[in-house]
This record gives C-alpha cells, sequence and structure tokens, in this order.
C-alpha cells in the first residue's frame, strides 16, 4: 500500500525550512519522516504527514511550489542486516530506489523506511511476494 | 591621415550634395526593387520624385529589425538572388535570424569603409592586423578582413578563443593592431598576465574594440593594462557589418562614414529629428548598397551627434557619440545580440507554460555571465534533484544553441521574480562598464 510523499521546492536561503515547519505546525500538521536533497543552489525537501491531502493545500496557499508523489513505507528488521536483507530483495530482481530516508520515530521494533522507485507497481510486487512487510497508510496517518 | 581622404575631409555643403544626389537615386532604386518599400511609400502617398534634396529623407518611411524578419531569408533583396556575393545572418529575435547580403560591390563599398575606419583608428598600410572577432555568420570577423586586405594591412584571422594561443601569434608575429570585443582584449591581458607576460611589453599599440557597449572607464583599464590606444568602431549588420563609424585618435565620438550612410538622430517615441547633440536614437539609410538597401533603419541605439570639423583628424566626417543605451530590451553579451523574447520562447518550449524568469548579467573579472533565472512550477518540479537538475541542463542547452554563447541556470522557488503591472522586468544587468 502506497503512501502520499509531499515534496517542495526550496532555494537554499537563510530560514526557509523553518517557513515550512512554521506553516505545517500552525495547521497541527505532524512531521512523520522528511528528508532533504540539495544542490548548490537549491534542495527539495520531502515529507511524510499525518494529513497529506492538508499539507499539500496549505503549501501551496503559501505560493510554494508542492508535488505530490506516491512512496513505500517498509518495515526492516531493527538488528544487523535488516536493510541488506531488503536491498538484497531488489537487487536480485533489478528493482532501482530513487532514494529513501527513515521515519523520525520507530512505528513498533521495526525500522521504517520510506522509499521511492521509479517503478513502484513492480518495486510493491517484489517485496511483497519476499515477504518484505509495507505499513499502511492508515498507519502512518494516524493521530 | 586619411583613406580617401576628399571624401572623408569634404565640405559639409558638398558632402550634402553628394548625400542628396545618393538618396534621390536610392529611392527610385528601392521603389523600383524592393516591393516592400513601393508599399511603404504608396501608403506614404510619396513618390521617389518628391525627394529633391537629402532633408526630404523625412518624407520617407523608416524600416525596423521586424521588417528584416517578416521578409526572411530573402524578400527584401533588391537583386536577384543568383547576384548576390555573400550572404551573413544574425541571431534573430524569435528563432529566425535576420539575414543580411552582399552584392561583389556592397562587400567592396564594406572593405572601403572598414580600411578607412583601420587608417581612422592610427593604421598605417603595413601594419599587422591581429583580428580576434568571430568569423563566420557574424559579420565582425570578416568586415575587419576585408578592411584590412582593401587598406593593405597583413591580418592574421585569429577569430575568437583560444586565448594563450592568440598571445603567443602576438607575441611572435608582433601586429601593431589588435581588434576584438573590449571585454575580450581585458580577459586577453588577464590570460597574459598570468602566463608571466606583460601585455604592455608587447607590439600592440592601437586597439579597435566594438561589437558591444564600453565606457570610459572601461578604455582607461584597457589602455592602461596593454598600453595601447584603446578606440570605438560601431557598426551592425543589417547596415552593412563594422565600419559604419570609427573614432580616431582624438577620443571625441566615431566619425561616421555618412557618404555611404546617412545618419539622423530621432526622438524614439515620436520619430522627429532632435538636436544636435541631443540624445536620441540613430537611424541610418544606406545610400549605396545595393543588395539590400534600407532606408531609415532604427539601429534602436541610443547616441548624440556633432557635426562640427574634428579638431583632432581634421575629418568632417559628422561624430556620433558612443551609444549610451537601447531603445528596446536588446542585450550585448560577449558582443552577441539578446533579446529576453529569445530566452523566453526556449522556456515556453520547455516548460508548455508561460514561464516567469529573468535574465542576469554580471562581468565576472572581464568576461560577461549570463544566468537565466527561472521560477520551478509545478509542471516542471520533481522530488527528484536528478531531474531538476537535467532539467536545467536542458534549458541551458537549449538556451546556448539558440544565442552560441555560454549561459548559466539557475532555478527558483515561485513568486521569486516580482509581479510588475505591465511589462515584467526581464533583465537585471549588473555590469559595471
Amino acid at each position: 500500500m502506497r503512501i502520499i510523499q509531499i515534496a517542495v521546492f526550496l532555494e537554499n536561503k537563510k530560514g526557509r525550512l523553518k517557513e515550512i515547519t512554521d506553516i505545517l505546525a500552525s495547521q497541527s500538521i505532524d512531521i512523520r519522516a522528511l528528508s532533504i536533497a540539495e544542490t548548490k543552489d537549491f534542495g527539495v525537501i520531502r515529507l511524510i504527514v499525518n494529513h497529506p491531502d492538508r499539507a499539500y493545500a496549505v503549501l501551496k496557499a503559501n505560493e510554494l511550489t508542492v508535488r505530490k508523489t506516491e512512496v513505500l513505507a517498509v518495515e526492516v528488521e531493527d538488528q544487523p542486516g535488516g536493510l541488506n536483507h531488503v536491498l538484497g530483495i531488489l537487487e536480485k530482481n533489478s528493482v532501482n530506489i530513487e532514494y529513501m530516508y527513515a521515519f523520525v520515530e520507530k512505528a513498533s521494533d521495526k525500522a521504517l523506511l520510506v522509499m521511492r522507485f521509479d517503478d513502484l507497481d513492480r518495486a510493491e510486487k517484489i517485496l511483497s511476494e519476499n515477504k518484505v512487510s509495507i505499513v499502511k497508510a492508515d498507519k502512518i496517518y494516524k493521530n | 591621415m586619411y583613406y580617401e581622404k576628399e571624401l572623408e575631409t569634404m565640405p559639409l555643403d558638398q558632402l550634402e550634395a553628394l548625400q542628396t544626389e545618393r538618396l534621390k537615386k536610392l529611392a527610385s532604386y528601392c521603389y523600383e526593387r524592393q516591393p516592400f518599400y513601393k508599399k511603404k511609400f504608396d501608403e506614404l502617398k510619396v513618390k521617389p520624385s518628391d525627394i529633391l534634396s537629402i532633408k526630404d529623407i523625412k518624407k520617407l518611411p523608416f524600416t525596423t529589425k521586424t521588417d528584416l524578419r517578416d521578409n526572411y531569408p530573402f524578400n527584401l533583396l533588391a537583386v536577384p538572388k543568383n547576384s548576390l556575393a555573400e550572404i551573413h545572418a544574425s541571431s534573430g529575435t524569435t528563432g529566425k535570424p535576420t539575414v543580411v547580403a552582399y552584392t561583389t560591390h556592397d562587400i567592396k563599398v564594406w572593405s572601403t569603409v572598414m580600411a578607412r575606419a583601420i587608417v581612422c583608428a592610427g593604421g598605417k598600410p603595413g601594419d599587422l592586423v591581429h583580428n580576434g572577432y568571430g568569423y563566420g555568420l557574424f559579420t565582425g570577423g570578416l568586415g575587419v578582413h576585408y578592411g584590412s586586405l582593401e587598406g593593405k594591412f597583413p591580418i592574421t584571422p585569429v577569430s575568437s578563443g583560444g586565448t594563450k594561443r592568440q598571445i603567443m601569434l602576438i607575441q611572435d608575429f608582433q601586429p601593431r593592431i589588435i581588434t576584438c570585443t573590449p571585454s575580450y582584449s581585458l580577459y586577453m591581458a588577464e590570460e597574459a598576465k598570468e602566463m608571466g607576460i606583460d601585455p604592455q611589453s608587447l607590439s600592440i599599440e592601437i586597439g579597435i574594440f566594438g561589437a558591444e557597449p564600453w565606457t570610459e572607464n572601461m578604455r582607461k583599464e584597457i589602455e592602461a593594462i596593454w598600453g595601447i590606444k584603446a578606440l570605438d568602431i560601431y557598426g551592425l549588420s543589417e547596415i552593412i557589418g563594422p565600419g559604419v563609424a570609427q573614432e580616431c585618435a582624438g577620443q571625441d565620438g566615431l566619425h561616421i562614414f555618412a557618404d555611404h550612410f546617412y545618419p539622423e538622430i530621432i526622438n524614439p517615441e515620436t520619430g522627429e529629428e532632435v538636436k544636435p547633440g541631443e540624445n536620441g536614437e540613430l537611424v541610418i539609410t544606406t545610400l549605396t548598397k545595393e543588395a539590400l538597401p534600407l532606408i531609415r533603419y532604427r539601429t534602436r541605439d541610443i547616441v548624440s551627434m556633432n557635426y562640427e570639423t574634428c579638431p583632432h583628424c581634421g575629418r568632417t566626417l559628422p561624430r556620433i557619440s558612443k551609444v549610451k543605451g537601447r531603445t528596446d530590451d536588446m542585450l550585448i553579451i560577449k558582443g552577441v545580440n539578446v533579446f529576453p523574447s529569445q530566452i523566453e520562447e526556449v522556456l515556453l518550449k520547455v516548460e508548455g507554460v508561460e514561464p516567469h524568469y529573468f535574465i542576469e548579467v554580471e562581468r565576472l573579472g572581464s568576461l560577461d555571465q549570463m544566468t537565466v533565472v527561472v521560477e520551478v512550477n509545478e509542471a516542471i518540479f520533481s522530488d527528484e534533484i536528478k531531474a531538476l537538475e537535467a532539467l536545467e541542463h536542458k534549458i541551458k542547452k537549449e538556451i546556448e544553441s539558440v544565442l552560441n554563447i555560454g549561459v548559466e541556470v539557475k532555478l527558483v522557488e515561485p513568486k521569486t521574480i516580482a509581479r510588475s503591472e505591465g511589462k515584467a522586468k526581464r533583465v537585471v544587468d549588473k555590469r559595471v562598464l
């Protein structure tokens, strides 16, 4: 099952990240996971939040460039070799990960990772077939 | 020193008589051979026979760059295509270039005025010319080349680029004259210093610099670093190329070769002539061209005019000031004409929507750097950095292929660029020339 990631375009300017967290805080939107990718001039902040549609609307209303993307939240055993196991499955099946990042909190005794694939259908199918746990959206969006 | 003393020092009343005679011929010539002008004359209800003196030029229609573009490629020609000698093209404002064409006679005129320009700048037959203007469709390189051949100045057609090699050739060939853009001369001087060569120790005594605007401060800098006399040349391909006007060593205005190129200075709003000495738009009529004569061509360059005989060289040819600005939004970057509309077209193609952008021009060291700053909208935004970088690269390559100069592209957040009522401000020119 897929979850919605919110990506926001940001210039590398002082205080820009806080403006985003201000906007989300003012709407009582909780950030579950976050990653920032950057070049020398600009960055992309990617967010998993409890209310993606509301977050999308409010960020857009604040004249930011926002994009919704479908990603998977993948559970990995929180022990040595946990991530390696999942990556091994993907590699064996030639599934390419565009990028991945970790959740702020742990869902359970498992580590939770956000993974972005270019071929989402295939990634989802292969992970399921190999009994890798994909976390359901309502579990991510709870509260 | 003069190349054609009689014509260059002719009393003004005689010059006017010559211009009148040539304008009369030109009016008939254009009316008969260029349907474009016949239509324009007819619309204004003016006939070639109404032209009795050069002052009657005011009765004639203006010509603009748009007219050239609308008649791409050959509809403005006054001669059959197979009787041309040479065809050039400059980058156009909306994709199609602007075509200019020459007959053998026109090339002779071009060679002659360019030879006059080199002599006016202090060149003596036999002086070596190091020509750093680009050869090709750009008229700079070949114009100087023809003038050098005509005036018997041995020429090295180095063209632009390959700076280290240029410096080596200057060291070894020992030219007295250099021709290139003023900013490139500064770049070359810096490069020479890095190679451990003092530009002052080189053989150059005269620099003929043009194809881009430059100021008195830049002149001082060039003269100091090279230890040369730096002189301004004016020209535009629509009229003929380089060699329309040239500074003498007095550095007090550029002598316009008015027996071939009749200058008027007008108020760009009203089209009326301004008083001598006042700033206005330079309008030129080509009095002697065959292939593509132009009547009252709007150069969009702002200058002022001085009709006094030059106290420095004795030429009676009127003098235009250095170009003080433009009446349109054209930029000159690294000697290349750039219109914001060209950038806009590329962005529209890449993004598929009306782009929000501006063009920032800086001078880094001595070279121009153009950065196209583009707002990221949802249509082009991606959560993947590599997609955004690919987009930047694509925009850069597309613009570079249109303009033939290097640019930088920078993506910025929406609403970064001020929305103004009416026309958006598309250009931030930070160059201190």
